[in-house]
């Protein structure tokens, strides 16, 4: 540590080129750090699960145009038509698709009238084979019975008087367990109530940047309308070769309408989340380019100071400085200036997280990351400097002796 | 001079390749990410509507609920319920005004083996057109009275004509749409302004519909409405029921030519909500906004969240990029040191070092842009390629952004050059001659 004093000497004689790099690790982490817990968040929220059985499902709709058309009647035969379709494990009508970006959502309340507060919940009509369909876990209760089941005109506004729900739905109804709500009565509409029959484990709404995503309900319906969805559960490996057959086969038997967007819930959650992906992408893109500058950066002007120093360094070997102690003289000047940089940084990922966090709802820096991205850039920035102290160690002591090298 | 202090450039650059390169890299890759998110939010904070759109007001009413606005700030709903929306038609306070929603429908070409296909629609009334200044291919729109006699009438878009007529006059012919047969009165010209002004509530960027037809046509259900429809207040049941709901589903705006018509407008829509007031409707009843296209566009933030952190955080990238060109070419120039020295003893004055040292400055800062220059053009294919279609017509460099790019380069570089180029000219010439 003797070395400290010469050595800041030394800094400060070329205090702009330190300050250079100092403030160039600073920015590096500021970014850096930012940009890695935005990563961090992006993929918690793509790892949400989403209830379904995502790799056997897929949907389609229907869109009827032909005029004098019995819709209840065509709707059932076609159904009929998908479950009976070998291959096929469970099949129903849907008004909305998860993590499809559209839906419908009403209000939840525990006592019926008018001022109560009301909790948002997604809405999907489904019929008796619904939670088979979309692969829900049932973990209490019961499913609808086929004779629950009721047609609802596109118009109508009642509901009917069994629900099934999510168990974040009857945590947020029931003080936060799940427990309490089988066999209790929730109110939508202010008055109608609605009995809740079974709980199942996760099913995410239509939106996944809402924030209560996970707050779900099946009901017992079946829309009659001119625009309707089948979403269809299949054995596994047999998705595929079914949905061309499927769809072939429903618009054949049929001219009056037309069977479009057929989607699996794989490519769904992919288009659901692709600007998140877009952006893991670009940032993870940024950080490594950016490492890599400031490590080049650093390397550079190492090697610049080193060719300046050749005579010194000669002259230090002359008198008796070992190799290592030449190697541990830069490496131990990068760790000064990286230090002062990484302080620097530290302040500044602060900085700009504030402005991220009253900006755009992102959420506050984890002090655990800080700490990380901090050792992380110390030791890009000892690994950079690393060759071109090796190269000053091995500059030979007659160098001194022999005049510009 | 010039040439020669070119040629010195381009023999220092050469004497010192790493370096060099790794300049002009840092360069190009800062100007390529700064470039490449600053076309992406320039491109979406676009003005649509340049020529007019001071002049052109989207209506936002507050009939929301009592107990809480619609938006946590306060704003009012970002759309009209029919009663109101119909109501404001019928008033025709405006120089012109247009009541609109998304819709859908089916179209059966004329073709047997054509198959039936779904087309995204606008349901407008006539003044549309004329407002926006939608340019016509062929026709024009319809007039008020085919809204007001709910004719079956269409316009359709360039791509749609190209598909079904192979781009012949079709006007005067039919379509059949949503079962029914439309008169073509009109084929636009390709028009996609981005933003979709006119209507973002359900995507700001998104493509102009394929059909247009009379709003008024809503009311015969013939084909389905599209768009968000929001309601706090449960309505009863059957269709006009629903009309007379306060859901919310219906946009209006309004064309006013001055500063007294739109203050008048203001009046007027005020004067209405406190008669609504008075009906035990519109709780909030001084909580009506005018806003002209480029207000309305930055209340909703059509400029996405991600889009601005990125352009922050490129921005950030430059700088440390430019910080990394400053601490290069000043070692570099500083290791030039007996050269410097040796030139002053011959003769060059200090404005001759200081010019030399700036054009070798600028060269790099040239190469580093016209690097940036495809860096940002590679950028952008990759965000076209990751974030899809919508953002198809949000990641083109046009001729502004590629002198943005290269001023900046040349610029920022000029900047990074310029305390190392004064320093180099201060080297003394006697110290240098006599550590030789």
């Amino acid at each position: 540590m003797l070395e400290l004093g010469p050595m800041l000497r030394a800094l400060m004689r070329n205090k702009i080129g330190a300050l250079l790099i100092a403030l160039q690790i600073a920015l590096t982490l500021t970014i850096m750090v930012n940009a890695i817990f935005m990563m961090i968040e992006r993929s918690a929220q793509m790892a949400r699960p989403s209830g379904l059985d995502e790799t056997n499902t897929f949907y389609l709709t229907n869109t009827v145009f032909a005029p004098d058309y019995n819709l209840q009647a065509a709707l059932a035969q076609d159904l009929q038509r998908i479950r009976e379709t070998p291959g096929v494990v469970a099949a129903t009508q849907i008004n909305a698709i998860p993590l499809s970006g559209g839906g419908w959502s009403m209000s939840l309340q525990n006592k019926a009238g008018d001022d109560i507060d009301g909790t948002g919940v997604a809405v999907y009509m489904v019929d008796e084979q619904g939670v088979d369909a979309l692969g829900v876990e049932l973990i209490a209760g019961e499913n609808f019975a086929p004779s629950d089941i009721i047609w609802r005109d596109e118009a109508a506004t009642e509901w009917p008087d069994k629900i099934i729900i999510t168990k974040a739905m009857a945590e947020a109804m029931f003080d936060g367990d799940w427990n309490k709500a089988l066999g209790q009565t929730l109110y939508i509409n202010n008055h109608e109530p609605m009995r809740i029959v079974g709980i199942i484990k996760t099913l995410q709404a239509p939106w996944n940047g809402w924030d209560k995503v996970e707050n779900a309900m099946l009901v017992p319906q079946q829309l009659d309308g001119r625009n309707s969805r089948f979403f269809i559960r299949t054995e596994p490996g047999r998705r595929d070769a079914l949905m061309p057959q499927l769809e072939k086969a429903l618009a054949e038997s049929d001219k009056g309408r037309i069977i479009r967007s057929v989607k699996t819930m794989e490519q769904t959650r992919a288009d659901s989340y692709r600007e998140d992906q877009a952006t893991y992408r670009i940032l993870f893109t940024v950080i490594v380019v950016l490492t890599l500058i400031t490590g080049f950066g650093i390397v550079g002007l190492a090697m610049f100071s080193i060719n300046r120093r050749t005579r010194q360094i000669g002259t230090r070997r002359a008198l008796g400085a070992s190799q290592w102690q030449i190697m541990r003289y830069f490496m131990l000047e990068n760790l000064l200036i990286s230090t002062a940089g990484v302080v620097l940084g530290v302040a500044g990922a602060i900085g700009l997280n504030i402005w991220l966090v009253s900006s755009f709802a992102m959420k506050p820096l984890t002090p655990g990351l800080l700490i990380v991205g901090c050792f992380a850039l110390l030791a890009v920035g000892q690994l950079a400097v690393s060759y071109p102290a090796l190269i000053a160690a091995r500059i030979s002591p007659a160098t001194a002796t022999r005049g510009r090298a | 001079m010039f040439s020669y202090y070119l040629k010195l450039a381009w023999l220092s650059s050469k004497k010192t390749w790493g370096m060099s390169l790794l300049m002009v890299l840092a360069i190009g890759l800062g100007i390529g990410a700064a470039m490449t998110t600053v076309t992406v939010n320039y491109l979406m904070s676009a003005n649509p509507i340049p020529e007019k759109s001071e002049q052109l007001y989207y209506v936002q009413l507050d009939s929301w609920e009592p107990t809480e606005p619609y938006f946590e700030n306060g704003d009012p709903p970002e759309q009209l319920t029919y009663r109101d929306a119909t109501a404001l038609m019928q008033a025709k306070k405006a120089t012109r005004q247009v009541i609109m929603s998304g819709m859908a429908a089916v179209i059966e070409p004329k073709n047997k083996d054509a198959l039936p296909f779904m087309v995204g629609g606008r349901a407008s009334s006539a003044d549309f057109f004329p407002m926006f200044n939608v340019p016509f291919l062929f026709g024009s729109g319809w007039d008020a009275q085919a809204d007001e006699k709910k004719e079956l009438v269409v316009v359709i878009n360039a791509e749609l004509n190209e598909r079904l007529f192979g781009g012949r006059d079709s006007t005067g012919e039919t379509l059949r749409l949503a079962g029914k047969d439309f008169k073509i009165s009109g084929v636009m010209a390709r028009w996609n302004p981005k933003p979709k002004f006119y209507d973002i509530t359900t995507g700001a960027f998104e493509d102009v519909e394929e059909v247009f037809v009379p709003f008024s046509l809503i009311t015969e259900q013939f084909f389905d409405r599209s768009g968000n429809t929001n309601c706090w207040k449960p309505s009863e049941s059957g269709f006009q029921a629903f009309l007379d709901s306060e859901c919310i589903w219906t946009q209006v705006w309004v064309e006013l030519p001055t500063a007294a018509d739109r203050d008048a407008y203001q009046g007027f829509i005020d004067a209405y909500a406190a008669e609504q007031h008075k009906f035990g409707r519109f709780a909030r009843q001084n909580n009506n906004k005018l806003s002209d296209v480029m207000t309305w566009l930055e209340q909703r933030q059509v400029v996405s969240d991600d889009a601005s952190m990125m352009m922050a955080m490129a921005l950030m990238f430059l700088a440390v990029c430019l910080l990394n060109t400053v601490g290069l070419l000043l070692a570099k120039f500083l290791g030039k040191a007996s050269e410097i020295g040796v030139r002053q003893a011959l003769g060059a004055s200090r404005k001759d070092l200081f010019i030399q040292h700036l054009v070798e400055s600028g060269v790099i800062g040239l190469a580093g842009g016209l690097l940036g220059l495809v860096f940002a053009w590679l950028g952008l294919s990759a965000i076209k390629a990751m974030y899809g279609d919508w953002i198809r017509d949000l990641a083109e460099l046009d001729m502004n952004m590629i002198l943005l790019a290269i001023a900046l380069a040349i610029v920022s570089s000029i900047l990074a050059g310029l305390y190392p180029t004064w320093r180099a000219c201060q080297i003394q010439p006697s110290q240098q001659l006599k550590a030789q």
